[in-house]
Order: C-alpha cells, then structure tokens, then sequence
C-alpha cells in the first residue's frame, strides 16, 4: 500500500510524459480522455523498449540466461501489479483486458456452474464488458440477468440491491468507479451483502486501481478485474486478481501452452495458480510495462493521485456548472466520486462537442461509453465525458471550458 | 474553427437548424428504425411510396449536427424518385462518403455539400445514418410486397 505522499508537482511529473509536449492542429494537447485510456511515462516506454532490446526470449521455458531474464522481467511485472493491490501473487492472472478477465470468470466457473433459474446480479452502470459475457453465460445456461437501478443522483439504489438479492443470486457483477458517472460504489459492503446469501462478487475495477489506494483483499470480492492501459500501462493487458480458493475450484478458460502440468494422449492436468490461467506465450513487453506503470504509480503515490484528481474534479465540477443549460451526470462532491464527468448541452450534440474543442487541442470523449443500458435510464443517446487524470492541470481544465463555450457559439 | 470548415460550412448548419422533413407522416408506406452504435444516436425514418416513386419523407431523432443535416438533405434529394433511383442515389452519397466517387449535385442536391465529411472517417457514420435508413426502408417495403405476393 501507498503511504503518504507528497502532492503532485504536476508541471515536473509531465515532462515524464513525451505525448503531453504535442500540440494538436497547432494548440498543446490537453488530453482529457484518460477514463477512455492513459498516456505513457517514458519509465513504462524504456522498460518495453530494454526487454525487446536487451533480454527478448520466450518466458517459462529456456534454460539459458536470455530466457531467465525474460521470465525474471514478465513474473516482476506481475509482483509489481501484486504489491500495488495488496494481493498475493499467486492470485493475479495477466490476461489481454478487463474484457478478458471478465469472459475468463464468465466462461470458466460461470457456463460450468450456472443453472436455469439461477440469478446473476450486475448494476445499471456497468460498462458493457461487465453485462454482455454475463448474457452470453445466461443464454447457455438458463441463468437470468437482472439488474441493480440507479438512483437519480447517479448512486446505486442499495435498497433494491437488497431486495434483488436472494438466494437463487449466484454472481453479483459491479463497477468500482463507474466511466460514465463517476460514482464510487460501496464494494466491501456489496461483497458482505452478496456473501451473506452465498453469491460470488466480481468487481470492475478499470477507473479505481489507475487513480486511488485498492486494496483487493479487504475488499473481500472473489474476482476484481482491471486494465493495464488506463493505469500508465501499455494496451493489451489486463488483470485477473481471484480468491485463491475460488480460483482453484476452477477449470481453465483458455487451453494450449504454459497452463499445463502434464499432457498426455488420455488427457491433461494443470499447472500451479497463476499459470493456469495463461495459456500460450504471454503478452510479455506487455506484463512488463505493466509492472514499470504499477511501479511508477507507487512512487507517486495512490494517495496523492487521489488528493490530485479530487481537486481537479471539484474545479471541473465548479467550472462545468458555471455553463448555461448544461446537465451534469452523477454526484457532485468531488470528494466521493472518480475524475470522469460526463455531461449534455441542450443545443449541442456530444460528437459536435468533441468534434469542435479538437480543434483547441482539447480531447474528450463523446459517446455512449459502452454503457448503454446506463445511458437508456439517464434518458439520452449519448454524453460528452471530461476525464482527468494525474497529469492534469486546473488551467487544462479551465481551456476545456473556454473551447466548450466557443464550440457553443459557433453551431449558434 | 479554423479547420473544420468542411464539416461546419452554411448550408449544412442551415440543415441542422432548419431540417426538412422532421417529424410524421400519417400513415407512411413504410418506417424503419435505424441507430448509429458509436454514438447511441437512434433515428425514426418514414416514407410514403406510392406506384414505385418516393412521395413523401419523414423523420424523427436524435443526432449531430452532420447527421441531423445530412437527413434533412437526403429527404430532399429522394422525394420524386422511383426505388431504383432512390437506391442509386443512397449507393452514390455512400461511395462519396467513402471517397471513391465525386459527388454529382444533380443527384445529391444540397448534399453535395458534405462531400467533405469523407475526410473525417469518424463522422462519414454519422452523415451515412439517415441514407442508410433510406435503403433499408425501400428494400424492407419490397420484402414486404414479396411477401404480400
């Protein structure tokens, strides 16, 4: 776990960040999109770089020095993304994705376990990686998804959660921070409520490990999923942390190489947590960037990202309601919610939004933020996003606000 | 806006705020839904057809400026054509959107004037959707008619 840091100096911390130099049709870059994905620390570029220059061989399998480096550098990466979230690392699988940690669970204890009538819970403001697989167990097995309502502000209606939940509630599925809202959901409790019935909880974690102290085994959930690059980390990994039981009462997702014990014409048998769970050569550059961006977190601080986005997110909020007609989605203390604010104009369309502050180097995101189901009880096709992240600056966010207005005016 | 004068030029803001053929028809011939997955937009297409021609045109939605326009300029450019020619017509706009034909305005009308959306690939979605809707209506009343037949 982080302890205390000192604030963020973020005018030293960018120059960590070559991309954030940029300027975008002739105005610098204020990359406000970091709920969608992060930008890159040259710590997380030199340590991909070095592996594929220095020590690139396959992992877990050559006997010679190259190959031991490699395996050193790819199960570091793993410690590194273990340390950070307080979990043993025997629990963490490394996966493609969230989306992938997700279908892992999904396809290899869901589809195996579920039964017709069988209930599995997820919450209104999932992200669609945390609702599809789940439909896609239900239509094999029977199992009916419902789903946990949003409160008007933007919260999860824990009184239906409790009604929902009964005994036939198999799985419950929900997102630490929501993308679209912001909302920080009540895990522990979610878990204590949903283990109390004998139900298994999964929790998204994709917008909370990048930008507060997590720490996954007080939480209590029985899988917390999450991504490496919104967390400074390069695309195409994700993160699989599972209760050690859980996990090995479990079959593998994905046959093939790395994820056996022994294989023979009559059948196979499995290798030790984690590896079961990896079949084939790893996305290994990948694990290792992971690891330099979990590190790099760390010595920042997850406390002093948190204080950082807080005040950001507060003079966003400010800013954003200072604007003529706008309505801003979820809660409205900074203090308890993430940094992504999403948000609608009466008179401009979310895409023309985006589409217009390009043109001031401002990038946000316009869409429905693979929420849909989110979006249908908010009651509009689409919002704007504004997200921050620790490379972000106040006087950013006040350019956002200024190209907003200008977008307005010129679609007047 | 410096750049986006392509995307934001008089006529087609003058679409947007301006639409034709916004709303319902009374008892259209046929109607389709169609919605863009990238942004959530959903639109309500209507078309009266009356001996193979195109009469009238309708729509309801929501969208952005570029769709909501680009939709105004298609129920322009389609009334008074027969299917085949209307279907042309939605082929033609498709191609220009994709860059691979020049546009003709005979056939286009105003929306000629979206030719340069085609340099914005995340944006050609939204100026296809209402064209879209058009072929998927005309090529629903016909599976309809086979049907009936």
């Amino acid at each position: 776990m982080s302890t205390a840091a000192a604030p963020i100096d973020v005018t030293a911390l960018r120059a960590d960040f070559p991309i954030l130099s940029r300027t975008v049709h002739g105005a610098p870059l204020v990359y406000l999109d970091s709920a969608a994905t992060s930008q890159k620390p040259v710590a997380v570029l030199d340590a991909m770089d070095a592996y594929y220059r220095e020590t690139n061989a396959n992992v877990h399998r050559g006997v010679y020095e190259l190959a031991a480096e490699a395996t050193a550098r790819y199960e570091g990466g793993r410690d590194a993304v273990a340390r950070m979230v307080g979990a043993p690392r025997e629990s963490v699988v490394l996966t493609k994705n969230a989306s992938e940690a997700i279908n892992l669970v999904a396809w290899a204890w869901g589809i195996r376990t579920l039964k017709a009538g069988d209930e599995i819970l997820v919450t209104e403001m999932e992200h669609h990686s945390n609702i599809v697989p789940w439909q896609i167990v239900a239509g094999i097995t029977g199992a009916v998804v419902r789903f946990v309502p949003v409160t008007p502000g933007g919260e999860l209606d824990m009184d239906a959660f409790a009604a929902l939940l009964t005994e036939r509630t198999r799985m419950v599925g929900v997102v630490h921070v929501s993308n679209v809202l912001g909302t920080i959901n009540p895990v522990a409790e979610i878990t204590r409520m949903a283990h109390a019935v004998g139900a298994l909880v999964l929790v998204d974690g994709s917008q909370s490990v990048p930008h507060m102290p997590v720490d996954v085994p007080s939480i209590g959930c029985d899988f917390f999923a999450f991504t490496g690059h919104k967390m400074l980390g390069p695309t195409g990994i994700g993160v699989l942390v599972g209760r050690r039981e859980v996990l090995e009462s479990m079959e593998p997702f994905l046959g093939g190489g790395e994820m056996i014990s022994n294989v023979t014409q009559q059948g196979s048998t499995w290798a030790d947590l984690p590896w079961k769970f990896e079949a084939g050569t790893p996305p290994i550059a990948e694990a290792i960037g992971l690891g330099a961006a979990a590190d790099y977190l760390t010595a920042v601080g997850l406390d002093a990202v948190r204080a950082h986005e807080v005040e950001l997110t507060a003079h966003m909020l400010d800013a954003l309601a200072q604007v003529d007609g706008i309505t801003i989605f979820g809660p409205r203390d900074a203090a308890v919610r993430g940094g992504a604010v999403s948000f609608s104009l009466p008179d401009l369309h979310p895409h023309d939004i985006a589409q217009l502050i390009d043109q001031e180097g401002v990038c946000v995101r316009a869409g429905h933020h693979c929420a849909k189901p989110l979006m249908r009880v908010l009651g509009v096709g689409a919002t704007a996003r504004a997200s921050t992240y620790l490379y972000n600056s106040a006087e950013e966010i006040d350019v956002f606000v200024r190209a907003l207005g200008n977008a307005r005016l010129a679609l007047k | 806006m410096g750049g986006l004068d392509d995307l934001y030029q008089d006529l087609i803001l003058d679409h947007y705020r301006r639409k034709r053929g916004e709303g319902s028809l009374d008892s259209p011939t046929v109607a389709v839904d169609q919605n863009n997955p990238l942004c959530g937009d959903e639109i309500h297409l209507e078309l009266n057809i009356v001996d193979g021609v195109v009469t009238e045109i309708a729509h309801t939605g929501e969208g952005c400026s570029i769709s909501q326009a680009s939709m105004s300029m298609m129920s322009e450019a389609l009334v008074g054509k027969s299917l085949d020619e209307a279907l042309e017509v939605v082929e033609h706009f498709r191609m220009v959107m994709h860059g691979s034909e020049q546009g003709d305005e005979d056939r286009l009308g105003d929306a000629i004037a979206l030719e340069g959306v085609a340099k914005y690939p995340v944006r050609v979605k939204c100026a296809l959707l209402g064209w879209m809707a058009a072929k998927d209506a005309i090529q629903t009343y016909r599976r309809e008619g086979e049907e009936v037949a």
